[in-house]
């Protein structure tokens, strides 16, 4: 048994309580502990990376107790894959947090970040969907902390909006998870795989129900129209850094949709059939739209970014319900691509906003060290817009190409979103960096912090790296892709007990 | 007792959904509360309602299903620590705002 399946959740787990317990006001052996839990954390990841490439879908076995009756974790390409995404964002986000001050502002910023680690490492490695929603409340109660990092009335009462929704997101998974479990008897991912197809037609009722709550519940995690409203109050109003690592906490939801769309409910099982899909599809249009529309009326930098993170949601989800290998490879090359954007967006809307007197989007703030942070604007919009040079673009057209089947509905919402992105980002950045006439004598002192603008540039760097490196990538995502679609390895890795 | 269950688990997840769309944050928590009393009782009845049959096999004829008891037992656990972070903040936020209305309208910059 691969004992380091399980290091994703355990050495965050570790380190924070460490932290909390010994490190306790002292922030620089905080900052050492956590930074060389996450340069570890991304070792680890890149070598399951190359054990799943390499060896399959590989189960770990808590306690080992064989599978449908205890725990376990499974390795697989895309878990593998997510589990890397966010040790990178990880790694980005604590060095931004290090350069620009912001985990000085309160106690405990990093154990709760890596809390929040080992809440979405195990969201993505786990193979029993109680334990799905276990790891969900630790990344919730986790993001609770960070987003109201800070402190301030207007982020406190942000967070309770945030926190309540989400309680009732988790009545919801657990309804669901009690349906699902009383038509079956198992909650392990790969047997309810297995069960499913012989199920009692009486049962199929009670189990679409479960099924479109469980997508319901993915939904508010990815921001799904209806469910999107508590995400721009939410990031626009946590500290910067702190929603950009929330752009990976987003592609929690998508990670799970596709997780269960592809084992659990695939459309060719006929209790549910394409119930799913014809739900995602509209909802993913609709949150296209207000991505796009939100982007073009923000009145501040953050709620620009945050409805930033809602088109690329959308978008994600888009490609998600096409339920083809070839879309579902478009959607991992867009999940890719828009976590990384989203995480610059929001950290390009942070450098902005401790340069300039106030938040909102006019002529009347100059910013400090223009021309540096313009650039960087304009890489991210260029990144979140999904324009021509970086990787948005190929995700995009990835995107595009698997819609083909029905281009005349599909295309012109894709494309019309982008442009309204464009029109929205390019309005943005010409009111923050063109129209200002005095930069240098208004200007808010420009802070000197060469750490987080490293950090920064880094992520863009991972864009341009994603964009250059996209034949590869794309390749190894169909094989990945098709291993979703086809989940007779991933079922066989859990060696499932028969039950008489 | 089905009947019975069923009537609870409806009652309180009526209660629970018209309290958390209250526009004050204590009437909210309180239907966070209720809602999560439903879904408990809910998740129990996923392992089928027998009476008087203990969780272990070979001690009575039928046994009880040992799996949904420790769910409710996380549940219960989870949402007992949801209550108290959302009561903390909830509080945090009355007193450095002065009223406990959960919407951010009033104060837009």
């Amino acid at each position: 048994m691969n004992h380091w399946i399980i290091a994703p959740v355990v050495l965050p787990a570790f380190v924070a309580a460490f932290m909390v317990l010994t490190m306790r006001g002292h922030l620089e052996l905080q900052r050492i502990a956590s930074l060389a839990a996450i340069v570890a954390l991304n070792a680890i990841a890149v070598g399951l990376l190359w054990s799943a490439t390499a060896h399959g879908p590989e189960a770990y076995f808590m306690g080992d107790w064989p599978a449908p009756f205890g725990i376990s974790l499974v390795l697989d390409r895309l878990s593998a894959m997510m589990v890397a995404l966010l040790a990178f964002v990880a790694l980005i986000t604590t060095l931004y947090a290090i350069g620009s001050g912001w985990d000085a502002k309160g106690a405990h910023f990093h154990p709760l970040l890596q809390f929040l680690l080992m809440g979405v490492g195990g969201a993505f490695l786990t193979g029993d969907a109680f334990n799905l929603f276990v790891f969900f409340e630790v990344l919730l109660i986790a993001s609770y902390g960070l987003m109201i990092h800070g402190g301030g009335a207007r982020r406190t009462r942000a967070g309770i909006q945030y926190v309540a929704f989400n309680l009732v997101g988790s009545s919801l998974f657990l309804i669901a998870l009690a349906l699902l479990y009383g038509v079956t008897g198992t909650l392990n991912m790969a047997d309810l795989a297995a069960k499913l197809p012989n199920l009692p037609e009486g049962d199929a009722a009670l189990l679409r129900v479960a099924a479109v709550m469980m997508i319901l519940v993915f939904a508010i995690k990815g921001a799904l129209v209806p469910l999107q409203f508590w995400l721009p109050g939410t990031y626009a109003n946590a500290p910067g850094v702190v929603a950009a690592l929330f752009a990976i906490m987003t592609k929690v939801g998508a990670y799970a949709t596709l997780r269960f769309v592809t084992l659990v409910f695939p459309t060719d099982l006929p209790a549910t059939g394409t119930l799913i899909p014809a739900f995602l599809l509209p909802a993913a249009l609709v949150t296209l739209a207000i991505g796009a529309l939100g982007i073009l009326g923000a009145t501040t930098l953050p709620r620009l970014a945050a409805f930033a993170a809602i088109a690329s949601m959308g978008t994600a989800f888009l490609a998600i319900a096409h339920m083809s290998p070839q879309a579902t490879s478009a959607a991992l090359f867009y999940i890719l691509h828009s976590t990384l954007a989203t995480a610059l967006i929001f950290l390009v809307s942070d450098l902005v906003s401790r340069r300039r007197a106030h938040l909102r989007l006019d002529v009347a703030s100059p910013v400090a060290q223009n021309g540096l942070i313009a650039a960087l604007f304009l890489a991210a919009a260029v990144a979140v817009a999904g324009m021509p040079p970086l990787s948005g673009f190929i995700g995009k057209l990835l995107i595009l190409d698997a819609w083909r089947d029905q281009a005349f509905a599909i295309w012109p919402a894709v494309l019309v979103s982008s442009f309204l992105m464009l029109l929205g980002l390019s309005r943005a950045g010409s009111l923050l960096f063109w129209k200002p006439s005095e930069p240098a004598e208004t200007a808010e002192p420009a802070p000197h912090e060469p750490l987080a603008l490293t950090a920064a540039f880094a992520l863009l760097a991972m864009i341009v790296a994603l964009t250059l490196a996209a034949g590869p990538v794309t390749g190894w995502l169909d094989g990945t892709a098709a291993s979703l679609h086809d989940p007779a390895a991933y079922i066989a890795a859990n060696r499932l007990e028969v039950v008489p | 007792m089905e009947a019975l269950l069923a009537s609870v688990i409806g009652l309180l997840s009526a209660v629970g959904i018209y309290l958390t769309l209250r526009l004050r944050t204590f009437p909210v928590i309180l239907g966070l509360t209720f809602l999560s009393y439903a879904v408990n009782l809910f998740l129990f009845t996923a392992g089928r309602l027998t009476l008087n049959a203990a969780p272990i096999v070979g001690t009575t004829d039928a046994p009880a299903d040992p799996l949904p008891q420790a769910l409710v037992l996380t549940a219960i656990v989870i949402s007992f620590g949801m209550t108290a972070v959302i009561m903390i903040m909830a509080i945090g936020g009355h007193l450095q705002a002065g009223h406990d209305r959960i919407d951010l309208d009033e104060d837009k910059a």
